[in-house]
């Protein structure tokens, strides 16, 4: 069990009438090597959420265990955790400082306190990761496009060689092609390196396509959590705390109710293709 | 931490001083302060104090939040009192120690000076406390509004004031923002000696003012787009207007400085 939360509760402004509930009692559980989707309206206490994990946010109540130890414990190393479990947060370009991409990423695990050689070698794997091959290496984190500048900011988190991935809205603000690309790397990440990739979204479309759990939030608790098609046949109340299945959802639903022969738990546009594409077929 | 910083904090209520011009607050508050440096004796300091205590009360602003603004300034007063204490010259002897020697003209040069100070930044306080950062700049611009003949660029400088004051929580939030996401890069602003904390802050910095020069550009082209090119010919949606109640104030006011003025020469 990699992360385990325990009824963890978040209060801003404790003891004031402006009172904010952030996290109401969230108990989870992160295993080790599992693709999951956070998704949430905005506010819904997610972005509150995952600062919890890495230690950035103090919980006002309730624990966290990583790897079976709490993180308040004392003589847990908080640094250690933050290597452990790398976040990038949204628009992660705006942390880029350095004078080139190279040296960018170098920050994290020269932060570690690892030597020269280990850290370039680190830093230069992250980079392909993104894929950014090495004509970037010198090149202004500054004079790059945008697209190109998150994926500097992503790799500076990988070259920290976290065991758990936690990505705040990787594609927002990106162009349809963008938030591929970014999507795909990640997805391939967690396929090759085998890491624990907590994708953080408003959007149902974008990870139904890659994840294997699905946690809604709603006001600072948990509202569902399951599979993507289990977390998707509750579509009707997802309405209601304004999100939307994928779209695909709503088509198959609808064919489903004028009387055609389709399983309502289909989640993606290729699933959709292959059970119009069989029950057509059986006709013919 | 970064958050406690209150300078031009607005406190959101209804009571007489919100409803005030800004120009009369603005007036107000000059001359409360000037009021404070032509104080002589401890009489005017009791009137001074009633009159702001009385102002308190009727802004319905929490007397916490008044005493808050004070906090940034207790090196400054201390230091000032120390000055006051140690080095005013005087006949009467009270303490002697070394080089050292507190007189009474020096003790009672100090208490004035805390008590001013207290009293500058607890009536200022109570301006912008009172008045939204948009009103202020209002007040500014119309009130300063003579200089316009002398060719002063009242408007552009009245315009920046009001976008500094804007960005000032925006900035803080973005610092916030940055610093997390550098410490979930592995970075420490903690630990280390002086020269490696100060190294420390470039990863914070450099961040910090490309995204304000980001946002001035951002602002900039926003601003032009609907055809924004200073105060000629610019009108207001609520032109500012003076009411009964900023007619009374300034007799209140009037009346507070004679009496200021007439209690310093009696004693």
């Amino acid at each position: 069990m990699a992360i385990e939360l325990k009824d963890v509760s978040y209060v801003y402004e404790g003891g004031s009438p402006q009172e904010i509930h952030a996290l109401n009692h969230v108990t989870l559980q992160i295993p080790d090597g599992q693709f999951i989707g956070l998704i949430g309206h905005t506010g819904s206490g997610k972005s509150t959420l995952i600062q919890h994990l890495n230690g950035l946010v103090r919980a006002t109540a309730g624990d966290i265990v990583f790897n079976g130890r709490s993180i308040y414990g004392e003589g847990f190393s908080m640094k250690e955790l933050r290597s452990k479990v790398g976040l990038v947060f949204q628009y992660p370009e705006h942390q880029l400082f350095e004078t080139d991409v190279l040296t960018d990423v170098c920050f994290g695990p020269k932060n570690l306190g690892l030597d020269a050689e280990t850290i370039r070698v680190r830093a230069r794997e992250a980079l392909d990761a993104v894929g950014l091959d090495s004509s970037y290496d010198t090149v202004s984190p500054f004079e790059l496009s945008g697209g190109q500048k998150r994926r500097v900011a992503i790799a500076g988190v990988l070259a920290m060689k976290p065991d758990v991935l936690i990505l705040d809205e990787p594609t927002a603000g990106l162009d349809p092609k963008g938030r591929d690309e970014i999507l795909d790397q990640v997805a391939k990440l967690h396929r090759e390196q085998k890491i624990t990739v907590v994708l953080v979204s408003h959007s149902m479309e974008d990870v139904a396509k890659y994840v294997d759990r699905i946690i809604v939030m709603n006001h600072g608790s948990v509202a569902f959590d399951g599979a993507p098609k289990e977390v998707f046949a509750h579509y009707r109340e997802l309405e209601k705390i304004g999100l939307a299945a994928p779209q695909v959802t709503y088509i198959v639903h609808e064919l489903k109710k004028r009387g055609f022969p389709i399983s309502g738990d289909i989640t993606t546009v290729e699933e959709a293709r292959q059970a119009i594409l069989q029950v057509i077929g059986d006709k013919i | 931490m970064i958050r406690d910083i209150t300078i031009g904090q607005y406190y959101q209520t209804d009571s007489l001083l919100h409803r005030l011009d800004p120009r009369t607050k603005l007036m107000g508050t000059v001359v409360f302060i000037v009021s404070l440096f032509m104080a002589g004796n401890w009489l005017c300091y009791v009137l001074a104090a009633v009159y702001l205590a009385l102002m308190i009360r009727l802004s319905h602003v929490p007397f916490h939040f008044i005493v808050r603004g004070l906090k940034a300034v207790v090196i400054l007063l201390l230091i000032s009192v120390g000055f006051n204490l140690f080095l005013t010259g005087g006949e009467t002897v009270l303490v002697q120690w070394g080089i050292f020697r507190i007189t009474l003209e020096g003790l009672k040069q100090a208490a004035f000076m805390a008590l001013r100070l207290i009293f500058l930044i607890m009536g200022s306080s109570l301006m912008t406390l009172t008045t939204t950062p948009n009103q202020l700049t209002d007040g500014l611009e119309t009130g300063l509004g003579f200089l316009k003949k002398l060719h002063v660029p009242i408007h552009e400088i009245a315009m920046m004031m009001s976008i500094a004051l804007r960005f000032i929580p925006i900035l803080i939030e973005e610092t916030d923002k940055i610093m997390k996401a550098q410490m979930a890069r592995g970075a420490d602003f903690e630990t280390g000696n002086l020269i490696q904390k100060a190294r420390a802050l470039v990863p914070i910095l450099v961040p910090l003012f490309i995204s304000a020069f980001r946002r001035a550009t951002d602002l900039a082209m926003a601003m032009e787009a609907r055809c924004y090119h200073g105060g000629e010919n610019r009108t207001k949606m609520k032109p500012l207007q003076y009411e009964k109640r900023d007619r009374l104030s300034y007799l209140v006011l009037a009346a507070y400085l004679a009496a200021v003025i007439v209690l310093g020469r009696m004693l």
